[in-house]
């Protein structure tokens, strides 16, 4: 593996090549924020949050840290007006699901991001994935996962393989930046094995 | 069918095509696109069969033939005999046993089912006589009338397979790329990147095996040219495709095609077959050692799917969604491998520019954007169709000397171009020369062709809305500028167009824009915002009437419209008292009807029942409605002449 070169905001730093920006400022111990990096799991590109300037061959480019790869002179700025401006409509615009959540929280006082700014639409899940990336590529039994798509999409864990799988592990818990998995793992749980009187079989027969 | 196992072997069987075909036969072509069928061409081919058998002709005499599109839909069924190519227009089945005994018996031209020029009152006996299409340059197009798709000689009759003889017997891979590299044969499915280009970063990667991909997940709406050439002339797709692999090197091909077209998957599916069968496909073909392979793969529905990561991760079986990299997929595409990715038009073009040469395709169009671009001509236009222009032609002579202005004498306002996250252009760049960058200039784009015109009576605000809902609802979810930014943006204009509108509105619609516009994954993303940017960029008066004064202008917002018969030219007629469905409309016989605006749904069935002769219902935004005439004025004493 041969050593690349960059800089990060005025920095030189070294890092290996095939290692994300974000690799690569983290090893300098420079900041980025993230919502939905971590790191056993592959890089998912979602919550945008750990967005950051490039400049490559004169041209700026905003890209998100944790896909990008290092390349060698290549110039990286981790904050500026726009970046912040980003970050904070991010913030703004998940905080309308998940309000109480602490890592939000801490992210908006870091941006000013204002927690009403946008009308409540408490769904607790800000669809990061950890829960699902974690189970499927960690445990590799993808107990959980994500079903219909846009604005309807949500998590749902499959009764068949929740039943077998969760109760020994539930790693996937303290993962999840708001408390919505829980939730919904209950619930599920429930379904999977439901007491006799809310027998779903009972109550079609009815 | 024996297999062709040379470029020899294929030309004398070309010629035996062509020497079977008697070209003084008649032959009947209708039109068997999905817009003909649906306009009844299903019956009209049925009739023409029936009748023929019924007055003693045989096949040798007459021939029928059901084709591709040829794209003037507004008049389908569309029928063309031949050889005199007498174009006939609307066809019905009681028109065919005329048709037989005068046109094909008689020779003569059944005047009634011709083209009648709307300004002149002149009649067009051929195709190419109407306005329609003598002002189109046809070169992709233009085939689809003499093609049945579903018989692979009439595509070998028009010369068909003859670019892959050419590459496969005298040209190396390189060549290819560079002749499609000189053509700047730029992606007509949306980016417009350089075909060439992407072409060669595949050929020079060193991984293997490399694909080639045709998208044919056509979503925007309104756009149905891919469709119309799938389901028209699928094997010069299937040509594009062979060529394309033989010059970066891949044996793979597969066409995604989205599951609603199902006649396009049926023609494509019979095209292979029938491209196996004659050594076109397979293990070396004509036997130049090339083996190629296509494999159709049918999208299930997403309008994300057309995102060229979208569509590779769908292909590999899993969801849909599009990829966060930030490599090519050129060079790490489907299955991390090399990957051209082309839209089914781009591959089309491919056999023309390896015939004729780089430099043929080059005299058409601008600088930046080379050939000719087909596009649907869709909305509040005379001529609905399938238009293929030279790049470089002005929006005007499109909508105006194709597709024949705007019906019912109405005002154009806008043309949509560039599907849902295209931009909408205004009267006053009606000049504007039609390509790439041209578009994206205007801050609207190619896209994919999509071309929705529109008139004085749309509301700008709610396009914008109509299309931001149709992105929200398209948006996989997976990142959240363009899941969130979109949701947020849908709400305030839906706000705005329910006279909910608030200060600060556009305001915070161009943030969250300039956001999503950045931060998204990908080009559905960035681009989703284009609907909002550019109608506030043209109409903005037409915004703040609706969040200031609460009026749309152009009184189509139904939250913000009100409809009032005006008592001086209500005749007292009782057509819309009578159609009215609950019962809004209060009068009599000889007394002056008025709205009760407690119960009025605003359904508009008064407004287009009243008599033009009278015109007393109006349509009123942002005033108050006048108060009703009190009762002792409404009742009609002297008729007026």
């Amino acid at each position: 593996m041969s050593e690349i070169l960059l800089q990060i905001d005025g920095k030189e730093v070294e890092a290996k090549e095939g290692m994300s920006v974000l690799q690569a400022a983290q090893s300098a111990g420079i900041s980025i924020p993230t919502l939905c990096h971590h790191e056993k799991l592959e890089p998912f590109g979602g919550c945008r949050i750990c967005i950051v300037e490039v400049e490559v061959r004169g041209w700026t480019r905003h890209v998100v840290s944790c896909v990008y790869p290092v390349a060698e002179n290549l110039v990286v700025k981790t904050r500026s007006e726009k970046i912040d401006k980003i970050r904070k409509m991010i913030l703004e615009l998940l905080l309308a699901h998940a309000p109480d959540s602490p890592q939000l929280q801490d992210l908006a006082q870091a941006y000013g991001a204002d927690k009403d700014r946008f009308e409540k639409d408490a769904s607790f899940c800000i669809h990061c994935a950890l829960c699902v990336r974690y189970c499927a590529e960690v445990k590799k039994a993808n107990a959980v996962g994500f079903v219909d798509r846009g604005i309807r999409k949500e998590i749902s864990f499959i009764p068949e393989i929740a039943s077998k799988e969760c109760k020994s592990c539930m790693e996937c818990f303290p993962l999840c930046p708001t408390s919505y998995l829980q939730a919904v793992f209950v619930l599920t749980e429930a379904l999977a094995s439901p007491s006799p009187s809310s027998d779903p079989d009972q109550m079609n027969a009815k | 069918m024996a297999q062709l196992n040379s470029p020899e072997e294929l030309e004398k069987f070309r010629q035996e095509v062509v020497s079977r075909r008697d070209p003084n036969t008649p032959c009947i072509s209708i039109c068997a696109g999905a817009g003909c069928i649906a306009s009844g061409a299903s019956e009209v081919i049925a009739a023409f069969k029936a009748e023929i058998e019924k007055q003693g002709l045989k096949t040798d005499v007459v021939d029928t033939k059901e084709t591709g599109c040829p794209g003037f839909c507004e008049r389908g069924p569309i029928v063309v005999i031949y050889p005199e190519e007498i174009c006939y227009l609307q066809v019905t089945p009681e028109d065919v046993p005329e048709i037989i005994s005068q046109t094909i018996k008689e020779k003569k031209v059944v005047d009634r089912l011709l083209y009648v020029d709307p300004t002149t009152d002149e009649k067009a006996t051929h195709e190419s006589d109407i306005p329609f299409y003598k002002n189109q340059e046809r070169n992709i197009i233009g085939n689809n009338i003499h093609i049945d798709p579903k018989r692979i000689d009439d595509y070998l009759a028009l010369g068909g397979y003859s670019a892959l003889v050419k590459v496969l017997s005298g040209m190396t891979a390189e060549e290819v790329v560079e002749e499609v590299k000189k053509s700047n044969l730029r992606g007509r499915g949306g980016g417009g990147f350089p075909a060439g280009r992407k072409w060669e970063g595949s050929r020079n990667a060193l991984d293997e095996p490399k694909y080639v991909i045709v998208n044919a997940d056509e979503g925007d709406p309104g756009a149905f040219m891919d469709r119309a050439l799938l389901e028209g002339n699928p094997h010069s797709i299937l040509e594009g495709l062979i060529i394309g692999g033989y010059a970066i090197g891949s044996h793979e091909g597969y066409i995604y095609v989205r599951q609603e077209y199902p006649l396009a998957v049926e023609n494509v599916n019979i095209a292979i077959k029938q491209a196996e069968a004659y050594g076109f496909l397979g293990e070396n073909i004509l036997g130049s050692g090339f083996d190629f392979a296509i494999t159709v793969h049918k999208g299930a529905g997403a309008f994300v799917c057309g995102e060229s990561t979208a569509l590779m991760t769908a292909l590999e079986g899993r969801a849909g969604e599009p990829r966060p990299k930030y490599i090519r997929s050129n060079i790490k595409g489907l299955w991390e491998k090399p990957s051209v990715l082309n839209n089914v038009e781009t591959w089309a073009n491919v056999p023309l520019i390896i015939n004729k040469g780089a430099d043929w395709f080059t005299q058409f169009g601008t600088d930046g954007s080379k050939g000719t671009k087909i596009f649907s001509l869709v909305g509040k236009i005379t001529n609905t169709g399938l238009v293929e222009v030279p790049m470089g032609i002005t929006l005007k002579d499109i909508i105006y000397q194709i597709g024949g202005g705007i019906p019912g004498g109405k005002k154009f306002k806008a043309v949509q171009t560039g599907g849902p996250s295209g931009g909408c252009i205004p009267e006053e760049l009606l000049d504007l020369e039609v390509g790439f960058d041209e578009l994206t200039k205007a801050g609207s784009m190619m896209g994919s062709g999509g071309m929705i015109v529109m008139d004085e009576d749309t509301c700008m605000v709610d396009v914008a809305r109509y299309f931001i809902n149709f992105l929200t609802d398209e948006s996989c979810g997976k990142c959240v500028p363009c899941r969130e930014g979109l949701r947020q943006m849908l709400k305030i204009l839906t706000n705005i167009t329910e006279g909910k509108g608030k200060a600060g509105d556009i305001e915070l619609l161009e943030e969250l824009s300039e956001v999503t516009g950045v931060a998204s994954l990908c080009a559905l993303g960035t681009s989703a915002p284009n609907p909002f940017l550019s109608t506030v960029r043209y109409f903005r008066d037409e915004y703040e009437a609706h969040i200031k004064e609460k009026r749309c202008p152009a009184l189509s917002c139904k939250e913000l419209i009100s409809y009032h018969i005006d008592p001086e030219k209500c005749s007292a007629c009782m057509i819309c008292l009578r159609k009215c469905p609950v019962e809004a409309v209060d009068g009599g016989k000889k007394k002056i009807h008025i709205i009760d605006q407690e119960k009025c749904t605003k359904c508009a069935t008064c407004f287009e029942v009243c008599p033009s002769r009278f015109s007393a219902v109006q349509k009123i935004s942002g005033e108050p409605v006048p108060a009703p005439i009190p009762e002792d004025a409404r009742t009609i004493v002297k008729k007026s002449k």
